[in-house]
C-alpha cells in the first residue's frame, strides 16, 4: 500500500517505481549559441500518462518539449549536453535516426498547421510518406484517425475539401488526427489550445483525456487550469530550470517551493 | 526639478501644428495631385500596349491582304524573298529552341531552388543567390557568342552531325540564360511557404527531401509555375542568342542538330537594311510579330489557368 503523504514528503522527482517510463531525461543542458536555455533538467515521463509543463513565457518549456523529438535542432546554433532516453536508447545517439524518433514521437503545434491540401490528404500524409500506398488501407487509417481525434462526424462528408475551410479548433483536431494517423507512442503538444476559443479548448482537453488510454502525452501549457484539469503530473519550469515536478494534484494543492506557489496563485508570470 | 518642468511645459504642440499648417498648404494641394500623376503613369503603360497591338494588327492586316491567312498558317515553306510565306518553319524553330531550353533549365533551376530554400544555410544562400542573379544580368549578345564559339565546338566534337549554326547549341544556352530566373523566382515562392508547414511534416518523421517534394513544392506550385512561364516567355522571345547561334535557315524540322530560324530572328533579318519599306516582306515582319505575341499571350493564359487549378492556399 502506497502512503500518499509519505510520497509527498519524498521529493517529487521520485517516480512510482513500477511505472514504465517513455522518456528519461538526465542532466539535459541546452544552448542557443552562447545563451543557455535549459539547465540540468532531470525528469521522467510515464507511459500512458499526461505530463504537463507549465511556466511563464521564456522559461524554456517550449524549448524542452521540442528537444524531446529533436525539433529544436531546426535552429542551427543549438547545442545540447546530457541524455534523453526514449525506451532505453539515447535520442542524441548518432545511430538513432531523427526520422525514426519523430515517427514514434508525434507533435501537435501551437498554431494549427494543416497542409494546404484536402482533409483526407492531410491525415493520409504520414502514412503515405512511410510507404503505405493502398487506397483501402489509407481509407481505414483516415477514418480511424479522424474518429480518434473526435472530428469524424464534422468532416466525413467533406473529406475532399481543403483543410483551411475548417475552423481553428477543427484544424487543430485535424492536426491531432494527422499525428494519430501514424500511431505514434508519445504525443508532444506545444500549447495546443493557445490559438483556440474556449469551447474548442474544452473539446480539445476532453480529447486529450481520452487519448491517454493509448498514448503517452506531454503537454506544454500557459494555462494553469488546463494543466490542473488534464494532467497526471506537472512540471513547473522557471528560467530554464525545473523548480518542481510532482503529481498534478500535489503541485497545485500543496506546492513545495515558494516560487511554484507564487506562480500558481498568480503572483507573477 | 523646477527648471526642467518649465522647459517641458514651454511647448504648445497644437499651436505649433497650426503654425506649420499655413506653410504646408502648398504641400496639401500637391497631395491631391499625387494620384493623378500615378494614374497617368499607369495609363501610359496601358496605352503603349494598346498602341503596339494596334500597329501590329493594322500592318499585319495589310500583309494578309497580299498573302492569304491560310497560306501563312499552313504552308511549310518560309522563303520570303521568293514569295512563300508559310510561317510553320519559324514556329517549329521557335518551339524547338524553347523545348531544348526548358529541358535544360527546368531540372537545373528547380534543383537549385530546392537547394537554396530547403538545404542551404543562410550564409550559403546569401552568397549563391546574388551570383545566380548576376547570371541573369549578362547581355544576351554575350550568351550568343558563348553559344557559337564555346558550346557549338563542344557539341561538334561529341556529335559530328552538328552544323555550325544549330538549334541545339542555341537552345542549351537559352536554357542556361533562364536558369537564374526559374531558380530565383521559384526559391522566392518556396521560401514564402510558412515554416510551420515544414515543422508539421518533419514532426511526422518526413525526411527533408520528402518535405521539399511533398509539402513545399505543392504549396509553392503556383509561384513555381509563374516562374517557369515567365522563363518560357523569355525563351520564346529570345532574339540575340538564336540570331547568332541558330542560323537563318527556316527549316521545317525538329532536328536539333540542323540550322533553323525562329520567329524572332526572322524579325531581325526582316528589319535589317535591305528590306524595302512597303514590300510584302516588310509587312510580313508584323505578321510574324503578331504570331509571337499570340504565343506569349497563350502561354500566359495557360499559366494562369494551371496556377489557379493547382493552387494550394495557405
Amino acid at each position: 500500500m502506497v502512503n500518499l503523504t509519505q510520497l509527498r514528503e519524498n521529493n517529487s522527482n521520485i517516480e512510482v517505481a513500477t511505472k514504465e517510463n517513455v522518456f528519461e531525461v538526465s542532466n539535459l543542458n541546452l544552448w542557443y549559441g552562447e545563451d543557455q536555455a535549459l539547465y540540468d533538467i532531470n525528469m521522467n515521463m510515464g507511459k500512458n500518462e499526461i505530463t504537463a509543463i507549465i511556466g511563464p513565457s521564456g522559461c524554456g518549456k517550449s524549448t524542452f518539449i521540442k528537444t524531446l523529438n529533436r525539433m529544436v535542432e531546426l535552429v542551427p546554433s543549438v547545442k545540447t549536453s546530457g541524455t534523453i532516453k526514449y525506451k532505453d536508447s539515447n535520442i542524441f545517439d548518432p545511430k538513432f535516426a531523427v526520422e525514426d524518433l519523430r515517427t514514434q514521437v508525434g507533435m501537435v503545434f501551437q498554431k494549427p498547421n494543416p497542409f494546404p491540401k484536402s482533409i483526407y490528404d492531410n491525415v493520409a500524409y504520414g502514412a503515405k510518406i512511410h510507404g503505405i500506398k493502398k487506397k483501402k488501407d489509407l481509407d481505414i487509417i483516415v477514418e480511424k484517425s479522424l474518429r480518434d481525434a473526435a472530428i469524424w462526424d464534422e468532416v466525413k462528408d467533406r473529406l475532399k475539401e481543403n483543410a483551411y475551410s475548417l475552423s481553428g479548433g477543427q484544424q487543430q483536431r485535424l492536426c491531432i488526427a494527422r499525428c494519430l494517423a501514424i500511431e505514434p507512442d508519445v504525443i508532444l503538444m506545444d500549447e495546443p489550445t493557445s490559438a483556440l476559443d474556449p469551447i474548442s479548448t474544452l473539446k480539445l482537453e476532453e480529447l486529450v483525456q481520452n487519448l491517454k488510454e493509448k498514448y503517452s502525452i506531454v503537454i506544454v501549457t500557459h494555462n494553469m487550469q488546463q494543466a490542473a484539469r488534464v494532467s497526471d503530473k506537472t512540471a513547473f519550469f522557471l528560467n530554464g530550470e525545473i523548480v518542481e515536478f510532482s503529481n498534478t494534484d500535489v503541485l497545485f494543492s500543496n506546492p513545495e517551493d515558494k516560487r511554484t506557489e507564487d506562480y500558481i496563485t498568480g503572483r507573477f508570470g | 526639478m523646477n527648471i526642467n518642468e518649465n522647459r517641458l511645459q514651454d511647448i504648445d504642440i497644437q499651436k505649433l501644428i497650426q503654425e506649420k499648417k499655413e506653410k504646408r498648404k502648398v504641400l496639401k494641394k500637391l497631395e491631391k495631385l499625387v494620384p493623378v500623376f500615378l494614374f497617368l503613369a499607369a495609363v501610359v503603360s496601358v496605352l503603349t500596349t494598346f498602341g503596339i497591338v494596334f500597329t501590329l494588327l493594322s500592318e499585319a492586316f495589310t500583309f494578309f491582304s497580299d498573302v492569304p491567312i491560310k497560306d501563312f498558317l499552313f504552308n511549310t515553306d518560309w522563303k520570303p524573298w521568293s514569295g512563300s510565306f508559310g510561317v510553320l518553319p519559324l514556329i517549329t524553330g521557335t518551339l524547338l529552341i524553347t523545348l531544348i531550353a526548358i529541358i535544360v533549365a527546368l531540372p537545373i533551376g528547380l534543383s537549385a531552388a530546392i537547394f537554396l530554400s530547403e538545404y542551404a544555410s543562410d550564409k550559403t544562400r546569401r552568397i549563391i543567390k546574388p551570383i545566380l542573379e548576376v547570371l541573369a544580368g549578362i547581355p544576351t549578345v554575350v550568351y550568343g557568342f558563348f553559344a557559337l564559339t564555346f558550346v557549338t565546338p563542344i557539341l561538334q566534337s561529341l556529335l559530328p552531325d552538328v552544323k555550325i549554326f544549330n538549334a541545339l547549341s542555341a537552345g542549351i544556352v537559352v536554357g542556361i540564360m533562364i536558369v537564374p530566373m526559374i531558380a530565383s523566382l521559384s526559391e522566392d515562392a518556396m521560401s514564402a511557404v510558412p515554416a510551420s508547414l515544414r515543422e508539421g511534416a518533419l514532426g511526422l518523421g518526413s525526411t527533408r527531401f520528402e518535405v521539399a517534394m511533398k509539402v513545399v513544392l505543392p504549396a509553392a506550385f503556383s509561384g513555381i509555375v509563374a516562374s517557369v512561364v515567365l522563363a518560357i516567355s523569355r525563351a520564346i522571345g529570345e532574339t540575340m542568342i538564336v540570331t547568332i547561334a541558330a542560323g537563318q535557315s527556316p527549316n521545317f524540322t525538329f532536328d536539333p542538330t540542323s540550322s533553323i530560324q525562329t520567329l524572332t530572328s526572322f524579325i531581325v533579318q526582316g528589319t535589317s537594311g535591305d528590306t524595302a519599306y512597303g514590300s510584302t516582306i516588310y509587312y510580313s515582319v508584323y505578321a510574324v510579330g503578331i504570331t509571337l505575341f499570340v504565343f506569349t499571350l497563350l502561354m500566359n493564359l495557360f499559366a494562369q489557368y494551371i496556377a489557379r487549378k493547382f493552387r494550394e492556399e495557405y
